[in-house]
């Protein structure tokens, strides 16, 4: 039976859905269920990881100090991993950090067309012998051959996997089997998926994903994530137990886990709201939708042209300025000025 | 073609690595002296120049700065090195001319700095600054690439140094979007309160100064006030000379470092 590594950000994409208000109290909770579960691999952090916490993201409630210190005290088997972005965390400011608290597996992440940015930040984790992957954000912004190219490049740099990102979840069925395919041919690591549900898709992509090559999927307790949410965790583990697959993880303790994470770490369950169809269609970052939500209120226009907008600009994650830029431009056409 | 354009400088020699580099290939034509020895050309020939524009890496100017000051000649850093002088032309260009050493931080930078600090000296109790850059991808050399966390740090050092404000972030953004999009950089400034109407004139008149030695610099979102932070976001077009118009982060720090040097000339020839 093939084993398939679930690697759960839950602790970190689903600050996106709360503006990074998760506490010390709420992972402390969530780490131990999901350690009790045996979910190899736990993230926790801001929504854009290490170093990220700003007015132009979100400011964190609390520091990735005590984020990273209180989920590593509440886990035993399971590995503590993050999420670092270079241009948001530097090496010497927040990496060196969160190998003193003693995170085990270090994503570093860039736009998909972008690798180069990642070479010192890959490079440092693996000569202090940490486990590294390579994450390319967005990745349906670029062609199959691009992503091919700069997966190559992370894994020159010393990258153990690559994961690719449906950050916008824009991908349909036949999308991710063409990536995944091509990078599980190309490349001696393993490679991830990581699934958004904006069109509903994420455990379909998920499964096609692991058909195609894939040895990593990353998934949310009730999908608690950026927009629409990310792949459900405790749907996609038994999905895959059933298509033959294992991944080592108890089934009620999951489903426990899931039921914990409703009930302390989120507002509302992530569902497909209009705005994250139409953040969907459009290719945008699922991170924006609260953001979005948020500016279009404040300055009298709909969401979904926000979203339209910032689709046509090709902006990245990390341009949150450029919403206020839009919603305020979108308002002088209107003539609803604030 | 900067340095060639103007009437208090001339370019006496141009020095790379690779003596069929695109750039090198570009002096040469222009007839400017060219030389792919490094710093070896300046050690085996002091008095070629009278002033350097060093826009090789940090760790090469820290290794550079020292041979420069030894042999009396002025430099102007381009890279995030932190050596010199840290120097922004519209906030303290005048003094920086009594150092032999500046530095120009980063674009990023270049073009945040003045509105921060035209924001600190307008808007009382900022507790924090943040400034986001977007550029293009094809704008981002491989040097800027490699040095994204330098790039990271030496902003952060530049806009406190110059404004005052202890607690500052600063983030980069690359955008492969195609065509290109110019550079973009937003200041933001954690406020209780403001009024925001009453730092338009403020931000105008910086903008302005830096006009003066960066045409392409113009505000694109002026100051608003909105969920406790003030926001005021710029747009940089570089002069199309030798680099495309979207690449305005590069052609910010070069005009910045090119009104430095003019100044520096003046100064050596008695003009005001």
């Amino acid at each position: 039976m093939k084993n398939i590594i679930i690697s759960d950000p839950t602790l970190r994409d689903g600050n996106h859905a709360i503006r990074h208000q998760l506490s010390k109290e709420q992972v402390a909770l969530y780490c131990k269920a999901a350690d009790k579960a045996r979910i190899p691999v736990i993230e926790v952090g801001h929504g854009n990881g290490l170093g990220a916490s700003s007015i132009q993201v979100g400011i964190c409630k609390e520091t990735d100090f005590d984020l990273l210190t209180t989920a590593r005290e509440n886990l035993s088997t399971s590995k503590l991993g993050i999420h670092v972005i270079p241009g948001f965390a530097t090496i010497n400011k927040d990496i060196k950090m969160a190998m003193d608290i003693g995170v085990d597996v270090f994503r570093i992440a860039c736009h998909c067309t972008e690798a180069d940015v990642t070479r010192n930040h890959i490079s440092y984790v693996r000569e202090k012998g940490k486990e590294v992957y390579g994450v390319l954000m967005m990745s349906h912004m670029a062609s199959v051959e691009v992503l091919v190219e700069e997966a190559k490049k992370m894994e020159t740099y010393g990258a153990e996997a690559i994961v690719i990102m449906d950050s916008a979840g824009a991908y349909f069925p036949k999308d991710v089997a063409e990536r995944i395919k091509a990078l599980t041919s190309a490349l001696k690591i393993r490679v991830g998926f990581h699934g958004h549900n904006n069109l509903g898709m994420a455990v379909i992509n998920s499964v096609v994903a692991v058909e195609n090559g894939a040895t990593i999927l990353d998934a949310c307790a009730r999908g608690f994530g950026a927009g629409a949410g990310n792949t459900q965790l405790e749907v996609l583990v038994p999905v895959l137990e059933r298509e033959g697959y294992s991944t080592g993880i108890d089934l009620y303790s999951v489903l426990d886990a899931a039921d914990i994470a409703e009930k302390y770490l989120m507002k509302e369950v992530p569902s497909i709201q209009s705005t994250s169809i139409v953040s969907g269609i459009a290719g945008v970052f699922s991170g924006f939708s609260k953001p979005v939500e948020r500016l279009a209120k404040e300055y009298n226009v709909d969401p979904r042209d926000i979203f339209f907008k910032l689709g046509e600009r090709k902006v990245v994650a990390g341009q949150e300025d450029v919403i206020v830029e839009v919603a305020i431009e979108l308002a002088r056409l209107n003539g609803t000025t604030k | 073609m900067k340095i060639l354009r103007s009437d208090l400088m001339e370019c006496s020699i141009f020095i790379g690595r690779n003596l069929s580099s695109p750039g090198m290939k570009k002096a040469n034509s222009h007839n400017v002296t060219i030389s792919d020895q490094g710093i070896d050309a300046i050690i085996s020939n002091p008095k070629i120049c009278d002033l350097v524009f060093d826009a090789t890496t940090a760790a090469s100017h820290n290794i550079h700065a020292p041979i420069f000051r030894e042999l009396g000649i002025k430099a102007i850093d381009m890279t995030p090195s932190q050596f010199g002088k840290i120097c922004v032309p519209a906030i303290n260009g005048k003094e920086c001319l009594k150092f032999d050493n500046i530095n120009m931080i980063t674009c990023g930078g270049q073009a945040s700095t003045p509105l921060a600090y035209a924001l600190m000296k307008n808007v009382p109790d900022i507790e924090y600054i943040e400034t986001v850059s977007s550029i293009a991808s094809r704008s981002a050399g491989p040097g800027t690439r490699a040095n994204i966390d330098e790039y990271i740090e030496n902003t952060e050092k530049g806009i406190s140094e110059l404004t005052g404000c202890k607690h500052v972030k600063a983030i980069l953004n690359l955008n492969p979007a195609i065509p290109c999009i110019d550079m973009q950089t937003t200041v933001f400034a954690k406020v209780k309160d403001c009024d925001a109407k009453k730092l338009e004139f403020p931000i105008r008149e910086m903008e302005e100064r830096i006009q003066k030695y960066v045409p392409g610099y113009k505000i694109v979102v002026p100051p608003v006030f909105e969920n406790g932070r003030i926001m005021v976001m710029v747009r940089v077009q570089g002069l199309g000379d030798y680099l495309p118009k979207y690449a305005g982060n590069l052609d910010i720090i070069n005009c910045a470092a090119i009104s430095m040097a003019e100044e520096y000339a003046k100064l050596s020839i008695g003009v005001n």
